[in-house]
């Protein structure tokens, strides 16, 4: 009862947060009410006991996201431009498809039925079978890596592909001028010692929790998607305090770029070293004499993949932003 | 004993949810940025202390405990080292904490000089 008290209100916080941001004109606004929705969902992915999509989301859409918005933010306009005519045909589509799918959750089954024909279908196969073909008590895990593991390449996939996207459009401009690099590092954060101090404080430990996450996921909620943007928002936050040229030396860009090359590489080798010990393609039962040990090792193995991926996408899309000049 | 416990922490929760409408209420009803910052910023250090010392009262000795104590120091140190970065940067970008400056309406029409 409680929880759906709580969910309703947090939901109906969620609708009033959509609106404002639909609704304000200045964008920096916007994004910090971005920031504060991600927040909302996470919280509500909470409720409903998906602590790892939780997790997911409150370091990449209140986090990360939030620094890369603030980024490109540099590099535009401050406000929205007023927009007069043809927005009829928009709120027309939208009004329409917002119908359409009220109308189809009348055929969905409720909260939590267990008869709802999603926990009818796999679901308990896979509940009942990782105790003894995984071994780990996360089963979120052992199906992103074993059950799913092609998916989970594809999602890697998808990043590896969005990164290098995102590099070749911000690649395309002038980038700023080196000479004018020092400069802007001795400005830094020099009226901002207190941030400085705590900051620097904070970084290693973050890293540090990122690294738990990363390696804890087989146990509890976490893995290479969460820790990836964990770690990344521990290096975002030395690159804000300490100057992107330090962080870049700390990390350079070719690093970074190997990162997210050698993390798509990873997991594919482990696929195909399944393959080569005479198992089927990310079939990890080969990799050690003991099946459900090989599976353990292949999940930490693509788990780390998927983390070094996430992590250098993250931190290459933001040194991009970055680097560019403002027009 | 477990009674007493429950109850502890049950005023402690309580008056830490106090502190944030508190807060909240000065954020939205003081006049200017450094007033507001001064509002929220303040309770919800309080708030943060009391509400997880009551939720650790509940956990007991337990592994959860050490965990929320972590959470404590990391919000005791990122609490107040945010709102001196807002404070900071608000003084930065040219807004003077201005005692006579009531509220941002009147603000912007400068008040004609006292002979």
């Amino acid at each position: 009862m409680i929880v759906v008290v709580f969910g309703v209100f947090l939901l109906t916080i969620l609708v009033v947060t959509a609106v404002a941001i639909v609704r304000t004109e200045n964008l920096f606004v916007a994004v910090m009410l971005m920031s504060i929705f991600s927040l909302l969902m996470a919280a509500n992915f909470f409720i409903l006991d998906a602590a790892d999509v939780a997790l997911t989301e409150a370091a990449i859409g209140a986090g990360i996201t939030t620094v890369i918005f603030l980024g490109a933010l540099a590099l535009t306009a401050r406000r929205e431009e007023a927009v007069s005519s043809g927005r009829m045909v928009p709120l027309a589509v939208v009004t329409v498809l917002a119908m359409v799918m009220i109308w189809a959750t009348f055929d969905k089954p409720r909260l939590g039925d267990p008869d709802a024909p999603v926990h009818q279908h796999v679901a308990p196969w896979y509940l009942e079978k990782t105790p003894e073909l995984i071994g780990i008590p996360n089963v979120v895990t052992a199906v992103l890596g074993t059950f799913r593991g092609y998916d989970t390449l594809g999602e890697v996939f998808v990043v590896f592909a969005a990164c290098i996207g995102v590099l070749f459009v911000l690649s395309a401009g002038g980038l700023r001028d080196r000479s004018k690099e020092a400069d802007a590092e001795s400005i830094g954060l020099k009226h901002h010692l207190i941030p400085k101090v705590v900051g620097r404080l904070l970084v290693p430990f973050i890293v540090l929790f990122g690294l738990y996450v990363q390696f804890h996921g087989e146990y509890g909620p976490g893995g290479g998607f969460q820790a990836g943007a964990i770690i990344a928002t521990g290096i975002i936050l030395y690159a804000l305090l300490e100057g992107e040229t330090n962080a870049l030396r700390a990390l350079p860009r070719r690093v970074l770029l190997g990162m997210v090359v050698g993390g798509a590489l990873l997991y594919t080798l482990v696929g195909v070293a399944g393959m080569l010990l005479g198992g089927n393609f990310l079939d990890y039962s080969v990799l050690a004499s003991d099946p459900v040990v090989g599976q353990q090792v292949g999940i930490i193995l693509i788990e780390a993949g998927v983390g070094i991926t996430v992590c250098g996408s993250l931190l290459s899309i933001f040194h991009a932003f970055a680097a560019r000049e403002a027009s | 004993m477990e009674l007493t416990l429950d109850i502890l922490s049950w005023i402690l929760m309580t008056t830490g949810g106090l502190f944030v409408l508190i807060g909240g209420i000065g954020a939205l009803r003081l006049p200017n940025i450094y007033t507001r910052m001064h509002a929220a910023s303040l309770t919800d250090t309080m708030a943060s202390i009391l509400v997880l010392t009551g939720i650790m009262l509940q956990a007991g000795f337990s592994l959860a405990t050490i965990k929320l104590m972590a959470i404590l120091v990391f919000l005791l140190l990122t609490g107040p080292t945010a709102s001196y970065a807002i404070a900071n940067a608000a003084l930065l970008s040219g807004m003077r904490p201005d005692a006579a400056e009531t509220s941002p309406d009147k603000a912007k029409t400068p008040t004609e000089p006292s002979a």
